[in-house]
């Protein structure tokens, strides 16, 4: 296998995902609707509602729209993760997984290129969703805005390995709404998205330590920290330990001889 | 060798003509915080009096005047080294006051006698005593050093008092509880803020007409929290900055139109501000979170809040 054979397959594989993301304009518009609605209706009711406190990176204070930016930024690569990894299952039962898994490269090189095709749309969403939040007036520093690409690549391969390492667990696409109810939903409330760590901690020591060791939150911060030109090392540190984790559990189950694809035997 | 000899001591120069200090009075603490705020930090804090409020500096900065309101005096410091250098007999309960431009005499408002007490600076007495409305408090001085004004809360008027003869020459009613009172540096324009009905009403000092009267709206925020108390007006006019108390908001209002373009979020309570000397940042006091915000004025943003100690107050900077 030559170099130029990895490189048409990887470009085949972003490419596709690109090409599906821009030619479907209602994965598009959805994709930025969920965020958007979250800052325009639901932080515009909790406008005060952080009341008085001023955590890092924050030096003043601030509204709750500016609060959950980058949560919502989170989101949209966790839904994106998680929408991969619905495409994963669909593939599979369409057969185009099959395709793609008999080609003669390395099974963890294609998967880590179908991680890569989905993270490129996640920030692609993401500096769109970040566009029409500076024209709301959500304006973070300008080298912020630069500093926060790396980040988001992180956080997508991230969220991206772990709708991976589901996908490789979901035999069949009406599961997936479990996946919804047990996955994202916890993840994203029990996080830092929506609130910081010490108004849980006023409510629910339990919920703190939940949300302070949830991964998602760790993408939160090390995404808030960057958006405000800083670097979170433990956030990075939590985000790259756990993307090497979902990532080495994916490439195992996608594994025909070990994995749970095996005992399914559905690919 | 020289070459970098001279760009350190030409850094050095550039670092200390950059350097200003900030002082606050903390009400609760009987003291004044001194904040670096370039580097945003606090530096110290000096047990200075009982309840300090009114806070301001003399025109050349060498002399630090604090209303030390249960002490019933307002002393004068060292802006240096703060050492007490003489204590000005204010009459009871000082709060506010206001200094000529020159500094040799400052006119404080005695809320409770319903007077505005003229002090002769460098003789350290009392000159005279002007009977105002019920419960003076804002009081400012027109740059031109021609008008002495007095904002009585209770009777809802300024007084517009003659600076060379002490005497009122009108009285002019305006908005439930007047605050605060600030002319332009033009001294053409009196800005004078209302607290219980949440105005601003702008006058025309040569006519002493009413020109506008500015309303704040909040969205989110009810009306009853609005409450406009200190006023800072740019050098050139283009700006005035209101600190709208429990709103925790400074409006940035279009001092040409009277337009206010901009909300900008501070602590709780924000009554008092002030511009830093080159007038590219404005602090303002937050009576109830117990800091200071600092606000960039080029971008209009508020950059950062300082824990300073308890109820901030009055706040002045020097370069």
């Amino acid at each position: 296998m030559s170099l130029l054979h990895y490189w048409r397959a990887m470009s085949g594989i972003v490419g596709r995902e690109l090409w599906r993301f821009v030619t479907q304009r209602e994965r598009f518009i959805s994709a930025l609707v969920r965020p958007l609605v979250w800052l325009f209706v639901f932080a515009a009711g909790f406008r005060t509602a952080l009341g008085l406190a001023i955590n890092p990176p924050y030096e003043t204070y601030i509204l709750y729209e500016v609060y959950i930016t980058p949560g919502l930024c989170g989101m949209i690569q966790l839904f994106n993760g998680m929408q991969s990894s619905l495409s994963m299952v669909y593939d599979r039962e369409m057969g185009s997984m099959r395709l793609l898994m008999v080609s003669p490269l390395p099974r963890w090189f294609l998967l880590i290129s179908k991680l890569l095709a989905g993270t490129g749309v996640s920030v692609l969403q993401v500096f769109v969703f970040l566009l029409i939040a500076l024209a709301y007036d959500i304006q973070m520093p300008w080298q912020g805005y630069v500093l926060v690409l790396p980040a988001l690549l992180l956080t997508g391969l991230m969220l991206g390995a772990l709708g991976l390492l589901l996908s490789s667990f979901i035999k069949q696409l009406e599961n997936f709404a479990g996946v919804m109810n047990f996955v994202i939903f916890p993840m994203f409330f029990m996080s830092t998205a929506l609130y910081p760590l010490w108004k849980l901690k006023e409510s629910s020591v339990l919920l703190h330590h939940l949300a302070q060791y949830n991964p998602f939150s760790q993408a939160v911060e090390l995404i808030r920290f960057a958006l405000y030109g800083q670097f979170n090392l433990v956030a990075f540190v939590y985000t790259l330990l756990a993307f090497l984790i979902f990532m080495a559990l994916a490439i195992v189950g996608y594994n025909p001889s070990k994995g749970m694809m095996t005992r399914k035997g559905s690919v | 060798m020289n070459k970098c000899l001279v760009s350190l001591l030409l850094l050095a120069n550039v670092m200390s003509a950059s350097a200003e200090t900030v002082f606050v009075t903390l009400e609760k603490d009987n003291a004044v915080a001194v904040v670096d705020p370039l580097e945003g930090t606090l530096l110290k804090t000096i047990p200075i009096g009982q309840r300090p409020r009114g806070i301001a500096l003399s025109p050349d900065n060498k002399l630090l005047y604090v209303a030390t309101s249960d002490d019933n005096t307002i002393k004068v410091f060292d802006s240096d080294t703060l050492n007490e250098r003489a204590k000005l007999p204010s009459g009871k309960d000082p709060e506010t006051f206001a200094l000529n431009p020159v500094g040799d005499k400052l006119y404080v408002s005695n809320e409770d006698d319903s007077m505005v007490t003229v002090i002769d600076t460098a003789k350290n007495k009392v000159i005279k005593q002007i009977k105002v409305g019920v419960e003076p408090e804002g009081i400012a001085v027109s740059p031109d050093n021609h008008w002495l004004i007095s904002a009585s809360e209770t009777t809802n008027m300024v007084h517009w008092i003659d600076i060379k003869t002490h005497e009122i020459v009108e009285n002019t009613l305006v908005d439930t509880r007047p605050r605060a009172a600030s002319f332009t540096a033009d001294s053409q324009q009196l800005w004078v803020s209302s607290e219980m009905a949440g105005t601003v009403t702008v006058f025309d000092t040569p006519s002493r007409q009413l020109v506008q009267t500015i309303h704040f709206e909040i969205p989110g925020i009810s009306s009853d929290k609005i409450q406009p108390v200190g006023i800072a007006i740019d050098q050139s006019r283009r700006f005035a900055y209101i600190a709208l108390g429990p709103a925790n908001r400074v409006a940035v209002v279009n001092a040409q139109t009277f337009q206010v373009e901009k909300m900008l979020l501070v602590g709780a309570r924000v009554w008092n501000l002030t511009f830093s000397p080159d007038q590219k940042r404005l602090y303002t006091t937050n009576g109830l979170s117990n800091d200071i915000s600092i606000i960039d004025l080029d971008s209009q943003t508020v950059t950062k809040s300082i824990g300073v100690g308890n109820y901030p107050w009055g706040v002045v900077a020097k370069p």
